[in-house]
């Protein structure tokens, strides 16, 4: 059995119902609860928790400070490619956009390197398009051999692969999967993905499930919000994880909660969520969840980010470019998104050790994997 | 109070402290000097081994300090062997604390995996002091195999939650021949006195300490209770009483007999 049984089980209507209909009481016992169940999470981002934001958020920084300590480990995107053979509405790297298409070179990948590595990063996160021919399984796997010896920790956002090419990636050592489902809604999911392999929706689905039988060390999901309803697209992402955790309990999880930014094309957010609400719904998966990593990269603003140190939060970008080859030539090729933070990575550890928290660089090494 | 030996290093301090959670550097080298830890774990995932320059490394270098690299993130006994030899080369250190947990939920530790491992870095000439779930028979499975010391945990790591596994803890002092050192679940400086005063060699606290808004006086708090604790234990303790002791006993006619 995959999620895909697991998810078939539920209707949607019928989850974003009943976290409507959850009442102030189902707050008060999930937030009294010493292991929240699904339910209970329902109850926590619900529009009846609402009220109880600021006793959730003194929770979630309780509980993040027994697990994780007074840290705050660092992270930064590395664009290699922004061709992509998908027609995603809402990304500016949409096949039907008319950029200009980059796929980094060796000698690039390097250059960027070393200036990431100056900036005092060992924990990099490789991003592409998904485009088989120009950063399919091959080009994926050069760099993770050219960049192994220079970071201690190297995580990938990629197009989805098959079991045999996520192992041959762990011998390689790859750490870190991420892979959003972008939205949990299998009937409204083709309107967002209707071009390329991204539009079969299961087979994005059954993703991590792959990801947990190759053994990779950490696996990331989570939903894009902006698409559909985020109160049940996130319960769903929650369904996710407890499924994954059940089966491939030797994995590490990972979430992060990227809210739609402006970017090359027209596509307007469906659902909004606003800063109250994104707040409320890490502090719920904070309680529900307490060794989850929770991660808040460049898209939110420098205020936000500030805030968010202390109420859950594990796991930060800093002087993110979302271009690729952004670090040795800014502002030359098209982005992704546009950061909200632009702040060097140097002042953002100042602002977390200011906070009275360690900005944690390295937390991994490259020997583990032998 | 008297001295711990474990393998070629002798300690005053019974408290064994980590290094991990804490708000800075500097924050934990302070915490550390005031707790009077001599010998302190440290994550070889953390350490910056390949420059030689490891901010963490400088402020863990407090005279009278020994380092004990642990292998936490390690799956299995093939990585932990791996981890332990690269560890030894970088940090100069033969001493280990292994910590096998492929669960990284609970970070509970996987005994058999353990054991493994345990059998080989011996071999190789490590002083090892593994890190178990409190198993009596696991703890003797070690030492045959030549662990220098067990570490038995008193709940799961970074729980906060105290002795819960007093009865096993109590069979472990009892049957080792290595020292027992509590590791994991130490919340309070009252649950460090209890495991000293169940007979525990030392214990080791992180989260507790490093996690306190105040560590330094935390750390303070500790060595206290883990002085007090071992003090109770070599003055022996009366016995428990449920009732209080009859002043008028009844056998007391047989005396004049």
């Amino acid at each position: 059995m995959s999620f895909k049984q697991v998810h078939q089980q539920y209707n949607w209507d019928e989850v974003q119902n009943s976290i409507l209909q959850k009442n102030s009481s189902d707050v008060e016992r999930a937030l009294q609860s010493a292991a929240p169940t699904l339910e209970d999470f329902k109850a926590l981002i619900s529009p009846a928790a609402e009220p109880y934001l600021e006793q959730m958020a003194q929770k979630s920084h309780q509980l993040t400070l027994k697990r994780f300590g007074k840290t705050m480990q660092m992270y930064i995107p590395l664009y290699l490619s922004n061709e992509c053979a998908n027609g995603c509405i809402y990304c500016g790297f949409n096949c039907k956009n008319k950029i200009n298409r980059v796929t980094l070179s060796k000698e690039e990948i390097l250059q960027e390197a070393a200036i990431i590595k100056e900036m005092g990063f060992e924990h990099v996160l490789l991003v592409t398009g998904e485009h088989p021919k120009a950063c399919g399984i091959d080009y994926i796997s050069e760099v993770v051999d050219l960049l192994r010896d220079s970071f201690a920790n190297i995580s990938v956002e990629i197009a989805p692969m098959d079991v045999p090419d996520y192992e041959r990636m762990q011998q390689k050592g790859l750490n870190t999967v991420y892979i959003y489902q972008e939205t949990y809604n299998k009937a409204r999911y083709p309107i967002y993905h209707p071009k390329g392999k991204k539009s079969d929706f299961n087979y994005r689905l059954e993703t991590p499930d792959r990801l947990g039988e190759a053994e990779i060390h950490r696996i990331g999901v989570g939903c894009l919000l902006g698409l559909e309803d985020w109160r049940t697209d996130t319960f769903f992402t929650a369904l996710h994880l407890n499924y994954l955790e059940q089966k491939y309990w030797k994995t590490k999880y990972s979430i992060s909660f990227p809210r739609l930014r402006p970017h090359a094309g027209s596509f307007e957010p469906n659902s909004i969520v606003n800063d109250k609400q994104l707040v409320q719904l890490i502090c719920a998966y904070r309680i529900f969840n307490q060794e989850l990593e929770i991660s808040l990269s460049t898209r939110e603003n420098p205020v936000f980010r500030n805030n968010m140190v202390k109420l859950g939060v594990t796991s930060m970008s800093a002087g993110s470019k979302t271009e690729p080859g952004g670090y040795a030539n800014p502002d030359k090729e098209l982005k992704q998104f546009e950061v909200s933070d632009s702040r060097s990575s140097a002042e953002v550890s100042q602002m977390i050790i200011a906070q009275g928290y360690e900005a944690v660089w390295k937390d991994w090494d490259a020997c583990f994997t032998v | 109070m008297d001295k711990l030996t474990i393998a070629d290093k002798t300690f005053t301090s019974r408290l064994f402290t980590g290094s991990g959670k804490f708000a800075s550097n500097q924050t934990m080298q302070d915490t550390i000097t005031a707790s009077g830890s001599e010998l302190v774990t440290v994550a070889l995932k953390r350490v910056d081994v390949k420059t030689g320059v490891d901010d963490m490394l400088q402020h863990l270098n407090i005279p009278g300090v020994h380092l004990l690299p642990n292998t936490s993130g390690v799956r299995n006994a093939k990585e932990a062997v791996f981890a332990a030899q690269l560890a030894r080369e970088a940090l100069g250190t033969n001493w280990l604390k292994l910590e096998i947990h492929p669960d990284p939920k609970y970070l509970l530790p996987d005994g058999e995996e353990t054991l493994k491992a345990c059998t080989e870095l011996a071999k190789l000439g490590f002083v090892v002091l593994p890190y178990i779930h409190a198993d009596p028979v696991l703890c003797k499975k070690l030492e045959d195999v030549g662990a220098a010391a067990v570490m038995p945990l008193g709940s799961p790591i970074g729980s906060n939650q105290g002795i819960k596994t007093r009865e096993f803890i109590q069979i472990i002092v009892e049957q080792s021949n290595v020292p027992v050192i509590v590791d994991a679940g130490i919340g309070v400086p009252s649950h460090a006195a209890e495991a000293m005063e169940l007979g525990a060699d030392a214990v080791l606290v992180n989260t507790a300490i490093a996690v306190a808004d105040d560590p330094i006086q935390m750390g303070r708090a500790f060595k206290m209770a883990v002085e007090a604790g071992r003090m109770a234990r070599l003055s022996g303790p009366g016995a428990v009483r449920v009732k209080a002791e009859a002043s008028s006993p009844l056998t007391s006619f047989l005396n004049e007999m």
